[in-house]
């Protein structure tokens, strides 16, 4: 277990807005292949670790290494372009594009890069992207809708659509942010079973998750976070019976 | 269930390619089928589907489109004026210095997006205006405006024509291209048949996809993996090179250019040719240019004594009244018109004319059982 | 040093004018959401109060008095306005204040022109995409001018000053500096007045409960209407007001540049620049950044500068906000958030 690499290291991360530390001395390694889930209460400052990972906010100091390759201060397409895919908590689609364009377009930047000005070749020849983006809509159960407008989708559907949208550039990483929040119980069950399918195949994942079913039917490693700072770091059965996680969520109502 | 896409693409460039070289029989029946205002059509159709290729896929609204064309006019004059009455040369020149203006300011203005790029874009075309009328003038004419000469020293022409006495005239090796002739009208045609076969390219490749992402959520392109910038850059540009070869044919044409060419309200002309045909869709800124320029051509012909002819019918108690208002839209007040049906257009049908033609299509294809959906937004290319 | 004031002098009467316009853009822009291009028009609409105001005092009776007689010996028309008949010296009086007394039917008229605007149109596009409004309103903005070049034709018209305004003050004078320092005495007029109508509606911003409200919507939209106000009422007012500022710059402006139908494009497109160089939805930014452009443009204008960079008078404002727009986004006292996507 030890022995795997270390594809993503936070090393001491930072992160202040307007005096309140949103992120303290952060220090997080995440093992290749793995499913590591990042839990914590609301307001404990999972979703601005996962902006910084993306290169959406700058830490005040400290940095995030990517396979070796420090990330931060980077442009967020040409994080992306390593292999750091993130899937937003409110879906963040192309509403005016079809299923199965909204699928291609990831699709052609994994295939083509950051920019290409490819105009005199039409899209419908190239089949590899199409079939591919095909491929990844079926898994996600979106096939049969693939050229409804996307903006007309469901929030669950549109939620499913990103997923597909992230699989597609078979990204080293994955970051989800609650990928599963507004699904029905039906629906979440079947993106656990989405997710799992892909585990190893040098895919690895970090998760950000309020569903507990969520995260111990997926987590290989589960990390929590409170006001800011680490609690706790270790395997599910660890972390579940870790007094400090449990005062954490609990200790701040009653 | 999809025909297959690259013979519909076929089809509809030899459609509007039938329709654009049989312009002069299409139009007889509504008087227009004069070359001078055919190419017209033409002209400004280039313009509009270069706009287009910005705004209607990109969404980025520029207000200072007029500046391109200025420049591949004045561009297209000196081409005259120093080397040939040769049209290519002149094109040549007019689609460089406009795409070289183009990637100034749009390295600059796409820095920005929103209503700051259409302010940057109006600001940068104002300033070409202004200077265009002060510093520059001896390269421009300023107010007169830059015609040809007797002096111009025209190189090439020399070396191998002897002078004739008179102004000479644009030509395409034999052909005399202005002066109204059919010529002129035809070289114009072919340009705008070889602009929208691009345009379409652009439509249905991976670029225009791109593109059409950005304007859907461009934070998300960058997320995705795209540098959205050169994207952009490269929309801007080639719509700016449009404009430069529809003002480099406006001086083919009628070899002489002034100021009012850059202006604003030429910016706002070709904003509204587009929002008129449909914005984003192909055909629709051809349309909607035609559309313009044939109504500018017709109503500001028409003075309160034509109106008074076709309301002479009526009582002149009625008359009066009724011609005292429609004069308020006829003649000089044809911006008045342009103004009040950009305003219609906006408010109640932002798709534009290709937008109403679909939603009639819809009316009477909703008979049960009837093949395709048709998707729920503006025409997508056939996949 | 008397000639560099003189640029100052020379930049802040125009820079009164673009701050006045500048501040309604800003006030409709922060409060409504709505990019306003036929705001300029209003501004023309102004003017063209004035020019109507100064038209309908002089109406005039003709008489042919045969008593009388011209030196080619034809019988005399005597002229007289009516007002002047009915009226008297008081008539006189109003006559030579043509300009100024016509804010007296500015007022009403642009209140209602925007009320209408607002309620009839601009009500319908707040939720529709920037490029729409701004298309919706540029369209108006041809329409309003067609009206007014339809009317009023395409020549500038000049209106007089009043007379006890009409000729030049010597500046220089007054500071103890020389004779060498003469200024009009109309612009230092308008000067003061626009300083007096932008302090007036900071003073109602500040101080009214009314313009609390506003400012709170300019600050934060949708809290404000949660709060139970009736903010769709307070917008139609909002709409109005600045309908009025830019008219009144407008009427008293005619003195100093005789209007005519399309100078409401050309102050709107400096006034979009002014806005965007103080900072979008910052009051205080336009009015800064309106006084600033305008001494800057008369600075350009000077010969001595336009010797070194020749053209520079009338690209300086353009340079200047390109400048701005790409080293600080927000403008100079641009507030974050404010149309960033």
């Amino acid at each position: 277990m030890s022995t795997r690499n270390v594809v993503l290291h936070v090393a001491d991360v930072h992160k202040r807005f307007a005096g309140l530390h949103a992120l303290a001395d952060i220090d997080l390694q995440v093992e290749e292949g793995t499913i590591h889930a990042i839990i914590g209460p609301n307001g404990a400052g999972k979703s601005t670790l996962l902006n910084v990972c993306i290169g959406r906010l700058a830490p005040d100091s400290g940095a995030v290494v990517f396979d070796g390759q420090v990330i931060t201060g980077k442009q967020p397409h040409e994080i992306n372009q390593m292999g750091v895919v993130r899937v937003f908590q409110t879906p963040e689609i192309f509403p005016d594009l079809s299923l199965l364009h909204n699928v291609m377009v990831p699709a052609f930047a994994k295939r083509d890069g950051p920019f290409r000005l490819n105009a005199f070749q039409p899209v419908w020849r190239r089949t590899d992207i199409r079939d591919e983006a095909m491929h990844w809509l079926e898994d996600v159960g979106l096939a049969t809708q693939s050229h409804a407008i996307a903006g007309s989708l469901s929030r669950g559907d549109k939620r499913r659509l990103e997923l597909a949208m992230g699989l597609v550039q078979k990204p080293r990483l994955l970051l989800l942010d609650e990928p599963t929040a507004g699904m029905s119980r039906h629906d979440t069950n079947s993106t656990i079973d989405l997710l799992k399918k892909f585990k190893g195949r040098g895919m690895t994942k970090v998760i950000i998750e309020h569903d507990m079913h969520v995260v111990f039917s997926l987590a290989d490693r589960i990390t929590v976070l409170a006001q800011g700072r680490i609690i706790a770091d270790g395997p599910p059965d660890e972390v579940r019976g870790n007094p400090k996680v449990q005062e954490a969520y609990l200790g701040g109502v009653h | 269930m999809f025909n297959n896409p690259a013979r519909n693409d076929w089809l509809l460039l030899a459609g509007f390619s039938a329709v654009v070289l049989c312009l002069p029989v299409l139009l007889e029946p509504i008087g227009a089928a004069y070359p001078a205002l055919m190419q017209k059509f033409c002209i400004f159709g280039i313009f509009a589907i270069g706009f287009n290729i910005l705004f209607g896929l990109t969404g980025y609204l520029s207000f200072g489109h007029a500046a391109f064309l200025g420049v591949g006019s004045y561009a297209a004059v000196w081409s005259f004026k120093l080397f040939t009455m040769n049209a290519i040369p002149a094109i040549v020149m007019a689609v460089f210095f406009a795409a070289l203006f183009a990637v100034v300011i749009g390295y600059v203005s796409l820095k920005r997006s929103g209503i700051y790029f259409s302010i940057l874009t109006l600001a940068f075309a104002q300033m070409c205006y202004n200077l265009v009328y002060s510093v520059l003038t001896p390269l421009t004419n300023g107010e007169t405006g830059l015609q040809l000469s007797l002096q111009d020293p025209r190189v090439i022409d020399a070396m191998f024509i002897e002078p004739a006495a008179g102004l000479p005239r644009v030509n395409l090796f034999a052909l005399n291209i202005s002066g109204g002739g059919y010529a002129g009208f035809y070289l114009c045609a072919v340009m705008l048949i070889i602009c929208f076969f691009i345009a379409m390219c652009i439509f249905r490749s991976p670029f225009g996809m791109m593109l059409r992402a950005i304007k859907s959520n461009q934070t998300r392109m960058r997320y995705t993996g795209f540098n959205t910038r050169p994207y952009l850059l490269a929309a801007f540009v080639i719509s700016g090179m449009y404009a430069g070869l529809a003002g480099g044919l406006m001086a083919v044409t009628d070899p002489l250019v002034g100021a009012e060419r850059m202006q604003w309200t030429a910016s706002g002309e070709v904003v509204l040719m587009t929002i008129l045909g449909g914005a984003g869709t192909l055909v629709g800124p051809v349309l909607g240019a035609a559309v313009i320029k044939y109504c500018e051509n017709i109503f500001s012909s028409f003075s309160p004594g034509t109106l008074h002819g076709a309301f002479g019918f009526l009582p002149d108690a009625i008359e009066d009244p009724i011609v005292s208002f429609l004069s308020l839209f006829v003649g000089d007040g044809w911006n008045l018109t342009l103004g009040v049906v950009f305003m219609l257009i906006v408010i109640f049908l932002p798709g534009g004319i290709m937008e109403g033609l679909r939603r009639i299509r819809m009316m009477f294809n909703r008979r049960p059982g009837n093949g395709r959906k048709i998707p729920a937004t503006q025409t997508q290319p056939a996949e | 040093m008397d000639a560099l004031l003189l640029q100052v002098l020379n930049g802040l009467d125009k820079g009164g004018a673009y701050a006045l316009i500048a501040l309604g853009l800003t006030l409709v822009f922060g409060t409504l959401g709505v990019v306003n291009f036929a705001h300029g028009a209003l501004f023309m609409l102004g003017a063209f109060c004035a020019v109507t105001f100064n038209r309908l005092l002089n109406l005039e009776s003709v008489v042919i008095d045969p008593a009388q007689k011209t030196p080619w010996g034809t019988p005399l028309e005597v002229r007289t306005p009516y007002v002047e008949a009915w009226l008297g010296d008081f008539g006189a009086f109003l006559n030579d204040y043509s300009v100024p007394a016509s804010i007296v039917l500015a007022v009403p008229v642009m209140l209602a022109i925007g009320i209408v605007m607002e309620r009839g149109l601009i009500r319908h596009f707040y939720k529709r995409p920037h490029a729409d409004q701004i298309l919706v309103t540029f369209g108006l903005a041809i329409i309003i001018q067609e009206i007014i070049k339809h009317f009023f034709g395409a020549n500038p018209i000049p209106q007089p000053a009043p007379e006890a305004f009409g000729g030049t003050v010597y500046v220089g004078e007054i500071l103890g500096m020389g004779q060498t320092l003469a200024y009009p005495w109309w612009r230092i007029v308008y000067l003061f007045f626009s300083l007096a109508v932008i302090g007036a509606v900071f003073a109602f911003l500040q101080f009214t409960t009314y313009g609390m409200v506003v400012r709170a919507g300019m600050h934060d939209r949708q809290t404000v209407g949660f709060l139970g106000i009736d903010i769709e009422r307070r917008f139609t007012v909002v709409f109005g007001l600045a309908a009025v500022i830019a008219g009144v710059a407008g009427v008293m402006y005619t003195p100093i540049v005789p209007p005519d139908y399309h100078m409401g494009m050309e102050f709107l497109v400096l006034s979009f620049v002014v806005v965007v160089v103080g900072g979008m939805g910052s009051l205080g930014g336009a009015v800064v950044a309106g006084f600033l452009l305008g001494i800057l443009q008369s600075f350009a204008s000077m010969n001595e500068v336009k010797a070194i960079i020749p053209g520079i008078d009338h690209v300086i404002i353009y340079l200047v906000a390109v400048v701005i727009l790409l080293t600080l986004p927000r403008g100079l006292l641009g507030r974050k958030g404010m149309m960033e996507d």
